[in-house]
């Protein structure tokens, strides 16, 4: 096994770099057209939104219905920023700055959703996320200053493909390692039995806190991608309906799994791409497919297995050599 | 000498019935004291009133010296009371080595800062604990069940892996309830062995609750009997067998004493 490791180290850097390169040359060179690009940056957008919901709802068992309120912090956020504060001319510089900036506000807005959810045991979080996501989209709505209902516009267009794959490997990177961590068999441990985790010297309180706050924080993220994708967002973007799309990729891909997450939003992604055709109908897949998910495959395609490739060599529950 | 628990006048209602009545323990350290008494006494409702699973409401519960009464279960627990369950209560969809190292969750020396970076000092402690972990798995035979899913463990594994999980926080008052429940002779036999076995090598204090008879009169020093939430007895096993309360409490309902 001392043998395999730097091996495996060598070819997960190797895949990095050659994934990192593909996403600059790909669409630089014309291989890929603008199109297919434009799909390759939902996908990854859609993967970490994918990633961070599954935190909450897959590892920790709870029940969010209203990330896309925090993709609305992160969104209005970084555009805020690019459009009134940055100089064009940083503007390309400043945009990862920007981007955290909009995942610690959509993270602050996490606390305080989150404070009052798991004060308490029980299903708090589902009502309390979904009122969230409501009165997000309403305040914008309401806010003349940063274009009411018809929405904000005149962001650089700065995401480009190179950043959503690197933002994707480090959501990624991140996710892995708080799973693999005391910290994330921990939450599974609440998804399992939150009395016997209480009772196993897991302070459950904190640690929900913990995997809320980095789930807000990367749900934000992707909304500034987003934001700086279209160049315009308005608070319909961010209704409930959207966050059933993250629900439907989670549920989908599979719970308490990266893999899942991955896959997910990948196929939800392509699916929603190929039925634009349906129009306004198009709006129905989501719940429908959340339902039957519900129903017939309610753990999803990698329901709690994960690939070896994303498993720690030490300590993650496998045999030591 | 200090005392390692001390109860102080308990009493629990749930909606009216009244599942601990006026209930005082005193356990010295090194102590092996049983808990018995006939099914609905209120003997569970005691282990979750230490564990603070329960709120309490009247009574007070010192362990070590501190007050414990109104602390958080994990709080209690990362304070060294750990304890088994009457109807097994492991993380189900884990693997048994994850259930194991849950039990050591408050004994992780690292941060989430250092735990998101899976830096050199979370590499350390994590290394140690997974060792920790595997040192259990092979005291209580589990070793090759390590990458199992607890769900698919026979039932007599699934006890010894709650076992290992409540050893890894490293307790130093451990509370069984049950264990030999659903037990053969033999088995309980063999538990009896190896809650002994336990109570040395790791210095334990122990409450165990108990219905076979004969465990608690192999193991125990004293203990008290429950019955209707009330304390009907305490002393000796061998006295406490032929107390008139005692016969009645148990013959009334299931003459689990009448051996
Ligand atoms: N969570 C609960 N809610 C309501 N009643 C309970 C609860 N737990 C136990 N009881 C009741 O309290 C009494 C004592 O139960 P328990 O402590 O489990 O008894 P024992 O462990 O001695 O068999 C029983 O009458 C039981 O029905
Ligand atoms: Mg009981």
């Amino acid at each position: 096994m001392a043998a395999v490791m730097p091996q495996r180290r060598y070819l997960t850097w190797g895949s990095i770099t050659l994934l990192l390169a593909l996403s600059w040359v790909l669409p630089e060179s014309g291989l890929l057209n603008p199109y297919v690009v434009q799909i390759l940056m939902y996908v990854g957008i859609n993967m970490i939104l994918t990633l961070a919901l599954n935190l909450v709802n897959g590892y920790m068992g709870e029940f969010s219905v209203g990330h896309a309120g925090f993709m609305a912090v992160g969104a209005y956020m970084s555009s805020i920023l690019t459009v009134w504060v940055i100089p064009p001319a940083l503007s390309f510089w400043a945009f990862p700055a920007v981007l955290v900036a909009g995942g610690l506000a959509a993270a602050a807005t996490g606390l305080v959703v989150a404070f009052p959810s798991f004060r308490t045991r029980g299903d708090y979080l589902a009502i309390v996320t979904l009122a969230f996501n409501m009165i997000v989209k309403s305040v914008l709505e309401n806010l003349e200053i940063l274009g009411g209902p018809r929405g904000f516009l005149g962001m650089p267009r700065l995401t480009s493909l190179p950043w959503v794959t690197a933002w994707v490997l480090l959501t990624l990177y991140l996710c892995r390692n708080l799973v693999y961590s005391n910290f994330g068999r921990g939450l599974m441990a609440i998804r399992e039995d939150e009395v016997a985790a209480n009772l196993t010297s897991v302070d459950t309180r904190k640690i929900k806190m913990y995997a809320f706050l980095i789930s807000a924080f990367f749900t934000g993220v992707a909304g500034g991608l987003f934001a700086h994708l279209l160049q315009f967002i308005n608070p319909r973007s961010f209704s409930i309906l959207k966050s059933t799309d993250m629900l439907v990729m989670v549920y989908l891909g599979g719970i308490g799994s990266l893999t899942g997450s991955l896959l997910g939003a990948t196929i939800f992604t392509l699916l929603l791409e190929l039925l634009r055709p349906l129009g306004l109908w198009r709006w129905v897949v989501g719940p429908l497919l959340l339902v039957l998910l519900m129903i017939f495959r309610p753990r999803g395609i990698m329901g709690l297995k994960e690939s070896k490739w994303f498993i720690p060599r030490f300590g993650a529950g496998s045999r030591r050599s | 000498m200090a005392a390692m628990l001390s109860i102080e006048e308990l009493t629990h209602h749930f909606d009216g019935l009244c599942a601990v009545a006026d209930f005082s323990l005193t356990v010295e350290p090194g102590e092996l004291v049983g808990l018995i008494g006939p099914n609905g006494a209120g003997k569970t409702t005691i282990f979750n009133l230490i564990t603070g699973v329960f709120r309490i409401s009247q009574g007070r519960i010192f362990f070590e010296g501190q007050d414990i009464t109104r602390w958080p279960s994990y709080r209690i627990t990362a304070a060294g009371i750990a304890r088994t369950f009457q109807n097994i209560r492991l993380f189900k969809d884990l693997s048994v080595l994850d259930n194991v190292r849950l039990g050591g969750f408050a004994r992780h020396g690292y941060n989430i800062w250092q735990a998101l970076l899976h830096s050199r000092g979370f590499r350390r402690e994590e290394q140690a604990w997974l060792r920790q972990a595997y040192e259990l798995l092979e005291r209580f035979n589990l070793t090759r069940y390590a990458d199992t899913v607890a769900r698919h463990l026979p039932y007599g594994e699934q006890r010894r892996v709650e076992m290992a999980r409540a050893l890894i926080s490293g307790p130093r008052l451990l509370l069984l309830d049950e264990p030999a429940a659903g037990m053969n002779d033999a088995e309980s036999q063999a538990l009896i062995q190896l809650i002994r076995d336990m109570q040395r090598d790791f210095g334990l204090t122990i409450i165990l609750i108990e219905h076979q008879m004969r465990v608690v009169m192999d193991l125990c020093q004293r203990v008290k009997v429950l019955d209707f939430g009330m304390t009907i007895a305490s002393g000796p096993p061998r006295e406490v067998q032929h107390d008139p309360a005692v016969l009645e409490a148990y013959l009334g309902k299931d003459g689990a004493l009448a051996e």
